[in-house]
């Protein structure tokens, strides 16, 4: 029942994006707290529920976004599933896997939405989307990393209490 | 009978020198005499005076103290009152201003009518400009509908739900607007791009464009209505071995400050796909 706690949660990181955080770029690059949010969640140890998130949150997005709610759910399982891969290697050092997954991970999404808007007839600069967009995005998703994943960290042991804690 | 003259001698030898000191007095004669006399009597009583009231001042502190401490917290709560008023006020001036030159925007373009709208969100990929806003089909807000600011276009309507909308700035990266330079009398096409600039494209070669040119929306192609203020032509490339020119604008708009719109209602953007030839199989 507790797992139901993703729905508000990623419907309010969606608006605090929208109307909040798109405000404040570097560059042209923003934040992407519901990206970091399921990386983090993802990386926790209990979870089981990463790609309920990831599906989750495509869907939330693509209600906001004129992107395809599709390319957020590729974007967003590839993060899960690359989180799930790292967290088994570098489970003894937390935060890097974060750190690295959500590098990984913004340049995923970042690619999948050139090579969409590429097929979608758009003409864009790849020099001017890596240096002006993806690069900032990604120093920002570091910044914002490491509170959120104190906080997804808290919230995994309330929704998965382990047998000591219970 | 002795006794009795002795005392008239001694009370009248007492009223002349009473009355003697009191004429010299009023006469001025014992001034300095009576300033050394009243300063140090002023002073002793300064010193008496300013002891009493430390002493008093000590002895009624703590009562003073716990109700200055309570004033002094009434009056913190009414300042930080006060501040959340001004910040509101200041608010709702910066609010008042915007929708006053919409007003007079929409005053100066009588024909069109038109729906104010508060920008709510904007699209969370970096990669797209668009921006949500807070009126929807419930408001009559059609696909296709041009947005515009006191300062010039903003953009048209890309989707619509019933209480909000998603509005396609010129801005982003899939936006072409048709526009007419005056100055040059020639036809262009704005064109946005991933980092927000936009750009003048397909400029004859024979036109005459300089910097400073204002650029409007010229109506061709039927997606906006003409004669709005697009932006500014900045600079001019024009290379002798391509076929056309280009040039860098300055947007009329601030996008980074949007907060209140207005969609032009009365505006039907024409559907010319269907007029596109297609290759016969």
């Amino acid at each position: 029942m507790r797992n139901l706690v993703a729905i508000p949660l990623l419907g309010l990181a969606v608006i605090v994006q929208s109307s909040i955080i798109g405000q404040f770029p570097l560059l042209e690059g923003t934040a992407d707290i519901v990206l970091v949010l399921v990386t983090a969640w993802a990386l926790q140890e209990a979870v089981t529920t990463g790609f309920h998130w990831a599906f989750l949150a495509s869907v939330f997005v693509g209600l906001v976004s004129s992107l395809p709610w599709f390319v957020y759910l590729v974007g967003y399982t590839g993060i899960v599933l690359l989180a799930v891969l790292l967290q088994r290697r570098v489970w003894q050092v937390p935060m890097l896997a974060m750190f690295t997954v959500t590098f990984l991970g913004t340049t995923l999404l970042h690619i999948l939405t050139y090579l969409y808007l590429s097929f979608s007839g758009e003409a864009i600069s790849l020099a001017d989307s890596l240096g002006m967009i993806t690069l900032p995005s990604v120093l920002l998703n570091m910044l914002v990393a490491i509170p959120i994943f104190g906080i997804m960290r808290n919230l995994a042991n309330w929704v998965f209490p382990t047998t000591e804690a219970a | 009978m002795k006794d009795h003259f002795s005392r008239t001698i001694q009370t009248t030898i007492t009223f002349l020198i009473t009355a003697g000191v009191l004429v010299l007095a009023f006469g001025g004669y014992f001034r300095s005499a009576s300033g050394v006399l009243t300063g140090g009597l002023v002073s002793v009583q300064y010193w008496f005076a300013s002891r009493t009231q430390a002493i008093q001042e000590f002895l009624a502190a703590p009562g003073d103290l716990i109700t200055l401490r309570m004033r002094n917290a009434e009056l913190e709560a009414q300042v930080s009152q006060l501040q959340t008023q001004v910040i509101d006020l200041q608010q709702r001036a910066g609010e008042t201003a915007i929708l006053a030159a919409l007003v007079d925007f929409s005053r100066a373009s009588p024909e069109s009518s038109y729906k104010a709208a508060s920008v709510i969100g904007r699209d969370p990929s970096p990669f797209l400009h668009y921006i949500i806003i807070n009126r929807g089909s419930n408001d009559g807000i059609q696909r296709g509908m041009p947005v515009v600011t006191n300062e010039g276009l903003a953009g048209r309507i890309d989707a619509v739900i019933s209480d909000a909308a998603r509005v396609q700035l010129v801005t982003d990266p899939a936006s072409t607007v048709n526009v007419h330079l005056r100055n040059a009398n020639t036809d262009a096409l704005v064109a946005g791009s991933v980092t927000g600039d936009i750009g003048l494209e397909l400029i004859s070669q024979d036109a005459a464009v300089e910097s400073g040119d204002i650029i409007l929306t010229s109506g061709l192609g039927g997606g906006f209505p003409p004669e709005l203020i697009v932006g500014q032509v900045i600079n001019v490339r024009k290379l002798p071995a391509e076929l056309f020119q280009e040039a860098t604008i300055q947007p009329a708009v601030d996008f980074s400050r949007l907060q209140i719109v207005l969609v032009i209602t009365n505006f039907r953007a024409i559907n010319t796909v269907p007029l596109v030839p297609t290759a016969i199989p």
